[in-house]
This record gives structure tokens, sequence and C-alpha cells, in this order.
């Protein structure tokens, strides 16, 4: 339960912010461990829990969802994404040795045009909701997030408000952690740098850079 | 040693053809004819019973129940031709009907596992894959025969909209703007094919859908004995799949309102007293 992630969802975009330690107990051995996938052209997730069943899922996941993609020329939609997920943790929590892993799944629906966050535990359990927090977020950021999240974010003031979920945690939480961020949209799955002090107006000026490694194949929308 | 006689059912004769699967489109071309045609605003599914007769009774048939808009389509259509498959997808089947129902079976099991897996429902093409991939498998392992139908796959899905593909006994399938499978097909798709405009709007495909029917079927007269229809539609409100198979009596309405015929309610049954029905038309384990 080291982790900590955060999801925020606003208009035609979702954010998910992961923590970057790596570790056992007390003992932190990396800070800069990269705890979000990207799964499709439109879907990632940030995963937390034991470490080795945390990789050995989201692999399973990816290429899995890889798998759907090569078959069905079209990548599974977020809500569909969401319950294949899903079903895979409350089979495994049923079998000898099941997955202890914690995850925030982001995606934007290219039929509908909505973005959509599933927050899903090692139990099986899964919520559709705009705004979401696992591990040590959970206790002390939900209620920031409650007080200045608001329907029809944009981009800027979603950034804005996980930086005040960010802040919450470093002031309260006796752990020190480094935060990794991604945004989709329409376009696809962007790297955010939370250094930066505009990181969305750096993302509009060279798109390029913010490129995340999206598992193949990328099949381009028709025009 | 059987397997000698078996294994010859799905082996190439030296011209390189599968005969049992031609055998099966032929079984198939003398079949009741199925026609869609699709537009922009939904499709329209029309398919001819063969198996009528005053002594026949359906009512407890599967279909039997005659159809509705929505969940109650699941009644089905009154005969043996059309049936729903998943909440977004009808089928018209041409064929053997116990092939059929068999096939109609596996490809509502294959729905629901979808929506359990993914809980959404399945798209179109999906469907139209496995019950391929399924038929494929008969033309070529030993002992088994393939399966005598042929479909309409009617259905909308988020990804494509309204789509209507054709399958064969042979597993290929493909994806048409109106199409039409059964006996006299060829001639229909002629008639559809000059007929055919892209910009048609739901009317004008049912129109088009019953007028090349009634142009395809021996009888001059249509009426909702001879006939089953269907449509899939977008619902209004919500904006989600609606599927509608017509009752006899909508039916009959809207050829009346084509003037294509209908029974009116007062002449149902008269025809059937004189001519027709009964005989060698009641066998049921025909081609339908």
């Amino acid at each position: 339960m080291g982790d900590c992630s955060f999801g925020i969802t606003g208009k035609d975009f979702v954010i998910l912010a992961s923590d970057m330690n790596a570790g056992r107990g007390i003992i932190k051995m990396k800070s800069d461990e990269n705890k979000i996938r990207a799964l499709g052209p439109h879907l990632a997730m940030a995963y937390g829990g034991e470490t080795g069943d945390t990789e050995q899922f989201t692999d399973y996941v990816e290429r899995n969802m890889r798998l759907y993609h090569i078959r069905n020329h079209n990548a599974l939609l977020p809500p569909a994404a969401s319950a294949w997920i899903r079903r895979q943790l409350a089979q495994s929590l049923r079998s000898r040795k099941p997955y202890a892993v914690n995850l925030l799944l982001g995606g934007f629906d290219t039929t509908t045009s909505l973005p959509h966050l599933y927050w899903i535990d090692y139990l099986g359990t899964k919520a559709d909701i705009p705004y979401a927090a696992h591990g040590f977020g959970m206790y002390v950021a939900l209620s920031t997030m409650d007080k200045w999240w608001f329907e029809g974010m944009p981009k800027e003031k979603g950034v804005e408000l996980l930086r005040k979920c960010i802040n919450e945690v470093q002031s309260r939480i006796v752990v020190q952690f480094n935060f990794n961020c991604i945004l989709i949209d329409a376009d696809g799955v962007h790297q955010l740098d939370l250094s930066a002090s505009d990181p969305i107006a750096d993302l509009s000026r060279a798109p390029e850079k913010a490129e995340v490694e999206v598992p193949n194949p990328i099949i381009a929308a028709p025009a | 040693m059987a397997r000698r006689y078996d294994s010859r059912t799905t082996i190439f004769s030296p011209e390189g053809r599968l005969f049992q699967v031609e055998y099966a489109m032929e079984a198939i071309s003398h079949a009741g004819t199925v026609l869609a045609v699709l537009s922009k605003e939904g499709i329209a599914l029309a398919a001819e019973k063969k198996v009528t007769g005053k002594l026949l009774d359906l009512s407890l048939a599967p279909g039997g129940q005659m159809g509705g808009e929505g969940n109650q389509a699941w009644l089905g259509g009154g005969g043996e031709k059309i049936f729903l498959l998943n909440n977004n997808i009808l089928a018209g089947l041409a064929g053997i009907t116990s092939d059929a129902n068999s096939l109609v079976n596996f490809s509502r099991n294959a729905a629901q596992q979808h929506l359990f897996t993914y809980d959404e429902d399945i798209p179109v093409e999906m469907l139209v894959q496995r019950l391929c991939d399924m038929k494929q498998g008969y033309t070529q392992f030993g002992g088994l025969r393939p399966f005598g139908v042929a479909l309409l796959y009617v259905g909308w899905d988020s990804l494509h909209g309204f789509q209507l593909y054709q399958s064969d006994p042979s597993g290929n399938y493909s994806g048409w703007k109106a199409t039409c499978i059964g006996a006299n097909h060829s001639s229909a798709t002629s008639l559809l094919k000059q007929d055919y405009k892209d910009d048609l709007t739901l009317e004008e495909a049912r129109s088009l859908c019953l007028k090349t029917m009634s142009k395809t079927m021996d009888s001059t007269k249509l009426g909702s004995e001879k006939l089953e229809f269907a449509t899939m539609t977008l619902d209004p409100k919500t904006k989600q799949p609606l599927a509608k198979i017509y009752r006899p009596n909508e039916l009959d309405a809207l050829l009346r309102q084509l003037e294509l015929g209908g029974t009116s309610d007062d002449q149902v049954g008269v025809g059937e007293a004189t001519g027709g029905g009964g005989g060698d038309e009641g066998n049921v384990a025909m081609s339908t």
C-alpha cells in the first residue's frame, strides 16, 4: 500500500497520475519507476499493488488488448475494456494465487467522444467515476477533489486540481513521492511533464515530444 | 471401415471442387427468398414463408407468438425465417430449418458470451465471423455435413452503425447495401441493383424491400401468411438499436399501403380453404 495514484476526467480528456516509487516495506529502491501503461491508442492504466503481480498483470492486460485489436481491427472501447479487466481480477481472486493489483483505467471513447475513468481494485470492484484515487491519495486527496472538481473542466484546470492533490500528499504523507502523469484525449495518449509551469501549453506546442509508446497496431481513424 | 466413406464428404473432387458444399448451396437456392435493404435510417428485412397450410399449427412453434418491437422481437417472426440473435442483430435464414435452428442457438450463445465478458452488445461483424468460423469448420473436417443454411444479418453497432451481411454454407461472408438469398436470388439482386439509391430513407428501404419481394415471389398478392417482415432502427429517444418484427396485421396494413396486397381482416383464411395448403407443402422438414 505504498502507492498513490490519481485520475481526473474533464471536457474531452482524462488525466492519470501515479507515484514512481518501487520498494519493499519501508525501503525505497527506486524513485523513477513508470507505473502507467498505455493499453491502446486511447486507453491507459495506472497501477499499484504487490510488486511482480503488477508487472505480470499489466503485461497480460496489454497483450490481450493488443490481441483483440489485431483480431478485430478495432481496439476495445473503454467500457468494454474495463469489464474485461474487472472480470480477469474477479476470476483471479477466486484462484489459488490471486493477483493483488489495484488500478485506475482511463480512456477516451472515440465513438461517443466521451472520456472514461474506472476505479478498479484487486477484489474486482469497478466504479465508473469522474475523479478517483488509489492508495495514499484516497486518505488525503479525495476531499480536495470533492471540493475543486467540476463538470466539463478544461485541461488546465485538471492539471491544477492534480497539483492540489499532489501537494496534499506531499504535505500530509511521510513517504516522499515523485509523480508521473499522462493525458488521454481524442488524439491519443500523451505524457505530461508536471515539472513544467504549463504542461498543457507545452503539449499543444510540441505534441511529438509528449508521445507515449502505445502497443501496436495503431490504426489511424478514417478521415 | 466407415471412415473411408465419411471422409469423402469434405474432400476436393479431381476438378478442385467441394461437392458437398455446392450441394448445400443448391439446397438453399430452392429455399424461401430472404431479402434486405440497408439505408442510413435503418434496415428492412423480408422473408418468404414456404411452410404454410391450413392444418399447420404454428401457435406453439418458435416464433408462433408473432413478433413485436424491442424485447418482444425475441418472440420471432411467426414462422421459421426471421430471428433476433441479440438486441442489436436480426437474422433472416434460408435453408434447412433444423440446421438453421442450431445456428440461431449458437449465435445467441456467442452474443451472450460477449455480453458477459465485455458488458456490451457484440459488434455485428464479430458475430458473423463467429458463425462463419463454425460453418467453415464443417467444410473441412471429415464425417460431418456442412450447414445447409445461408443467412442475412441485419444489425447496428457503435463502431460502424447499420450493417447488412450475408453468409453461405462455405463460411464465406460479405457486407452489402441490399442483397437477397434463397429462391430467385439472382433475379432479385439484379432488380435491387437497378432500384437501389445511396440516400434511401427507411420508408423507401421498406418499400423497395417489399416491392422487390413481390416481383420475386411466385404469388401475385403478398400477405402476412406468406411473408415475414422486420426492421432494425434506432430508438429516437435512447439512440439504441431497436428491432421490430412486424405482427401479421401490421404487415398487412403496410402491404395495403404499398398496394402490394395484404389480406384484409375478413379475408383471412378464405383462400386457404380452396387451394394451397396441406399436401406436400406441409412437410416441416423441407427447405424453407
